[in-house]
């Protein structure tokens, strides 16, 4: 197959999205994508302000890179400090730290799925000539339990979609691709999509209480390097309490009755009409992860729930170990970013990071940006020398390729469920279907955890902080620490430096840094660029394909490009270990 | 798709067609009463105002941001975020839940700009980086700084949610790489409501447009553009821990016995003495906590320049206090007989009060909280 003319698609705009992203995509007169380049547009500078700051503030500072995944740059700079410090957390808090973490995860996942996710599947309009009773019967078929699937709810339902859209103020939902070759469901699918769309809308609020209990707010709620801010006395009104942990079991509960019932049950209903999407997306194969969720602190990595390693070339029989702190194997290249590095050097490791930006775009308003030169305000982080994606694929693979029986089981109920190999995968409906199988996963494992923090306050233990290194003076006059989690998106890295009780440098490598880079020196693509090889393309002017794929990512772009220094100032002097 | 004229809608008419029965729009009007702070006979005036008013066009812009302003905004629980964008406003552009991406996202901006001049809201979270020629934030090729300047043309008024459009926020903190600065700064033609914080509460967001739906009027704004209703109070005033603060019973370190009875986190570096905002009163995620009440101090984020107003965990005893001459350290030395208004105030007058109940025993406010505790 030979493609004639092609022809250069922008959209830009990406929708759905936190941040400003934009994808170049080049389509081939057989409306197949040949090359595609994703293009972060915004960047803040967080770590160049950090500099000078007290360590023990800089959860706050770096908590405000993104306001979606609230909690992860929060979670990764307090165990960035207490690495450099040495200071080992209670028991107490790395469990209220888990379960802050999984509900961020099932509540950014829920979230992701139906509110930026499933417009790219789901037919707004279609849903209109939907049966109710067939609805309803569809969904009692896929979600038995489900208490919201009578035909009544579905007429209110189908009464209130028509009226919106007869009213011709389509709001969000205007100007999109409703009538689009490419959506598959059928009406009826389309109308339960929907109605389950305003049903997880008033539910996200509700997950999110578990962090105001022990954070005071959502979003952004409150960390502390040491320990968690939130005391505990069984015996006292003023403190984490009995109700206050009656209201966190309630939303545990109610967390795994909506992925079980409404997040799963949809998810494979609508994979299930999409199988040509499980051989589209791929893209490059190679997965990684720095495992979160410790079980018995934050060293023993091995005593992971999310395990660490690096799947190369879609091979799950061998899972390689990754050591963030090793120079040799974090690498960033700016060959492709507007940045340059000084003479001789190619890539840096965190630790030794040095950043000097050279805009090099185009001039404000512009078509299209070359991909031939820099491009974009991401870097280009490489593991060892490869490009690698990051995400729930990448976690779900990689313990399923560790032998874990708890992914196993999710993932292979999921593969006979919609009768496909493990192949299917590497695609992009299996970056979308991993999203749910993690959910459930994670569902489970809250409640665990809940169960371990109950045990811990029934053993008497009710530490929440440890004070002993809280004191600049208590410490060493330069260290240097690796703090991380896996965020709803990927993995997420920080390397912070702390000299004279002060912030030296500090250096954040996030997951759409991964996933959304522009290509490297070799000419690799990054994740999004890969994976939008060879997608075919209904009508390249209604690019709903495109954001298919990107989506299936979740990308965050406000995590990514506020990574660097503008002046290309040496933050500090640093010596690689 | 054609796009009816929205004055010939009122709020009631979609909530109405929305399947809304009667009673539990009178039941929302009374909630939303309830949540601004009205009496109970405004709940009538609110049911009439939306019956009666068109329903607003909102182009919601995200320039330099977290989305944490957006995320915020959805957690709304009186009015839920389903009745604000499907029955109260027309959301017609925003980024971050609109089906549309690209030239067709843009189009929809663009054509309520052409077809309502004057009659849609601009509400802005994030704000414009000016350096380098607003290079490092773009939308379709454009810097955010021109968007801005061009949807603002025709806006009806303007909101700044959250720090970010606000103050600047995190990426405007020292030394503003990309020299971000507030909205107020490049629109000035426009009435603009300031709603800081970061985030805004929720119901302060969702409270804010409700105000000018029901009352088709901005709020009453203070010289900052802060809608008094939400901002014209300290949390320090309203906060559960007012009653330790005033005892003088403070938390010393973290998890200590004052930790978890819940004493004042003054001394732990809160900015509750100096943050105006609903956190103590309205609370977070339908009440269920804030910050303080959850054992951390307040940041202060709703205050301009909050960011280089740290270290977080110093307390405030530099900052100067209206009405008292000294800080809270120097406090205990020096006689201050007025009780005024401010912390040093407070600790003054706890102070006084305990020294005359111990019949002059000499009190430093370091060892208040040790002897309260024997």
């Amino acid at each position: 197959m030979t493609p004639g003319n092609t022809k250069r698609v922008v959209v830009d705009p990406i929708t759905r999205i936190e941040g400003h992203l934009r994808i170049e995509a080049t389509v081939g007169d057989d409306g197949v994508i040949r090359d595609a380049i994703s293009s972060g547009t915004m960047w803040r500078g967080i770590e160049v302000i950090l500099k000078g700051r007290d360590p023990r503030d800089a959860w706050a500072f770096c908590q405000r890179i993104c306001g979606v995944c609230t909690t992860v740059h929060a979670l990764a700079s307090v165990r960035a400090v207490e690495d450099a410090l040495g200071i080992k957390v209670p028991k107490n808090a790395n469990i209220i730290r888990n379960i802050m973490f999984l509900t961020q995860l099932v509540q950014d996942h829920v979230i992701h799925f139906y509110h930026l996710h499933a417009l790219d599947w789901v037919d707004v309009v279609s849903a209109l000539s939907a049966d109710p009773k067939a609805t309803a019967e569809l969904n009692r078929k896929v979600s038995p339990k489900w208490p919201l699937a009578g035909t009544g709810y579905y007429s209110d339902t189908k009464a209130v979609l028509k009226k919106f859209v007869d009213s011709g103020q389509l709001g969000i939902f205007a100007n999109a691709y409703w009538g689009h070759p490419a959506y598959k469901l059928p009406p009826e699918a389309n109308l339960m999509a929907v109605a389950h769309y305003l049903e997880a809308l008033k539910w996200q609020k509700e997950l999110a209480k578990v962090h105001t209990v022990f954070g005071g707010k959502n979003p952004h709620p409150n960390y502390l390097v040491g320990g968690v801010p939130c005391a505990i006395d069984l015996d006292d009104d003023n403190s984490v309490n009995i109700e206050r942990l009656n209201l966190v079991k309630a939303q545990i509960e109610r967390a795994q009755q909506i992925v079980e019932q409404l997040y799963l049950p949809d998810l494979l209903a609508v994979a299930s009409f999409y199988p040509e999407w499980a051989a589209i997306g791929g893209g490059l194969g190679n997965y990684m992860t720095y495992g979160d969720l410790p079980q018995a602190g934050i060293g023993d990595t091995n005593a992971f729930r999310f395990p660490r390693g690096a799947i190369l070339g879609k091979n799950l029989g061998e899972v390689l170990p990754v050591d963030p702190k090793n120079p040799d194997e974090i690498r960033e290249e700016v060959g492709h970013s507007w940045y340059t590095y000084p003479e001789g050097k190619t890539a840096l490791h965190p630790f030794d990071g040095v950043t000097d930006p050279h805009y090099t775009g185009p001039k404000p308003p512009y078509e299209h940006l070359d991909e031939n030169g820099a491009y974009s305000w991401l870097k280009t982080p490489r593991w060892k020398g490869n490009a690698m994606e990051v995400g729930p694929l990448a976690r779900m693979l990689v313990g399923y390729a560790s032998g874990r029986d708890d992914f196993k089981e999710v993932v292979n109920a999921a593969l006979s469920k919609l009768g496909v190999p493990a192949t299917a995968l590497f695609s992009t409906l299996g970056r979308t279907a991993a999203r749910g199988l993690e959910s459930q996963l994670c569902a489970g494992w809250l409640r665990e955890e809940y169960d371990r923090l109950i045990a811990n306050l029934e053993a008497g233990q009710a530490a929440t902080a440890t004070t002993e290194l809280w004191e600049p003076s208590t410490w060493p006059s330069s260290v240097k620490g690796f703090g991380f989690t896996e965020a709803p998106r990927g993995s997420l890295g920080h390397w912070v430096h702390i000299a004279d009780g002060k912030i030296a440098n500090y250096q954040a490598v996030v997951p759409t840094t991964w996933n959304a880079s522009p290509r490297d020196a070799q000419g690799t693509r990054g994740a999004y660029e890969a994976a939008l090889l060879g997608t075919p393309m209904a009508d390249p002017e209604k690019p709903v394909e495109i954001l298919r794929t990107v989506h299936s990512f979740d990308p965050c772009l406000a995590c990514a490009s506020h990574v660097f220094d503008p002046d290309g100032r040496q933050l500090a002097e640093v010596v690689v270990r | 798709m054609s796009r009816r004229d929205p004055a010939l809608r009122t709020t009631y008419d979609v909530l109405a067609q929305h399947g809304v029965s009667r009673r539990e729009f009178l039941r929302f009007c009374a909630v939303t009463s309830a949540a601004l702070g009205l009496p109970v006979s405004a709940a009538a005036e609110i049911a009439n105002a939306l019956q009666t008013k068109p329903r607003l066009p909102v182009l919601w812009l995200h320039g330099l941001e977290c989305t944490c302003c957006s995320e915020s905004f959805i957690r709304s629980s009186h009015p839920i975020v389903q009745d604000v964008i499907l029955n109260m406003i027309s959301l017609d552009y925003d980024e971050t839940l609109q089906a549309a991406a690209g030239h067709q996202a843009e189009e929809c901006r663009k054509q309520v700009m052409h077809d309502s001049p004057g009659g849609y809201v601009l509400a802005v979270e994030g704000n414009a980086p000016l350096n380098d020629g607003g290079v490092y934030c773009t939308i379709a090729g454009q810097t955010f700084e021109s968007v801005l300047r061009e949807t603002a043309k025709h806006a009806k008024f303007v909101i700044s949610w959250g720090s970010c459009a606000v103050n600047g926020c995190v990426q405007a903190a020292d030394p503003n790489p990309t020299g971000a600065v507030p909205v107020s700064e490049i629109i000035h033609d426009k009435p603009i409501v300031n709603v800081p914080g970061c985030p805004p509460i929720a119901e302060v967001m969702t409270g804010v447009l409700t105000y000018v739906l029901t009352f088709n009027r901005l709020p009453e704004l203070d010289r900052y553009g802060r809608p008094l209703v939400f901002y014209k109070k300290r949390i320090h005033d309203k906060c559960q821990r007012r009653a330790f603060f005033n005892a003088g019973q403070f938390v010393e370190e973290w998890d200590d016995e004052g930790a978890r009875k819940g004493w004042c986190l003054y001394k732990m570096g809160c900015r509750g003495p100096t943050t105006y905002n609903s956190c103590s009163n309205v609370k977070w995620n339908d009440g269920v906590s804030f910050p303080i009440a959850s054992g951390h101090g307040c940041i202060g984020c709703s205050e301009t320049g909050f960011w280089d107003n740290g270290p977080f965990y110093n307390r405030l005893s530099a900052v100067p206090l209206p009405g008292v001459e000294a800080t809270p350290d120097t406090i205990g030395k020096i006689a201050v007989t007025a009780a005024g208004i401010g912390v040093g105030a407070h600790i003054a007058a706890a102070l006084v009060k305990k020294a005359r109940d111990r019949k002059g025993k000499h009190t430093e406010p370091h060892d208040m909280a040790t002897e309260d505790q024997s």
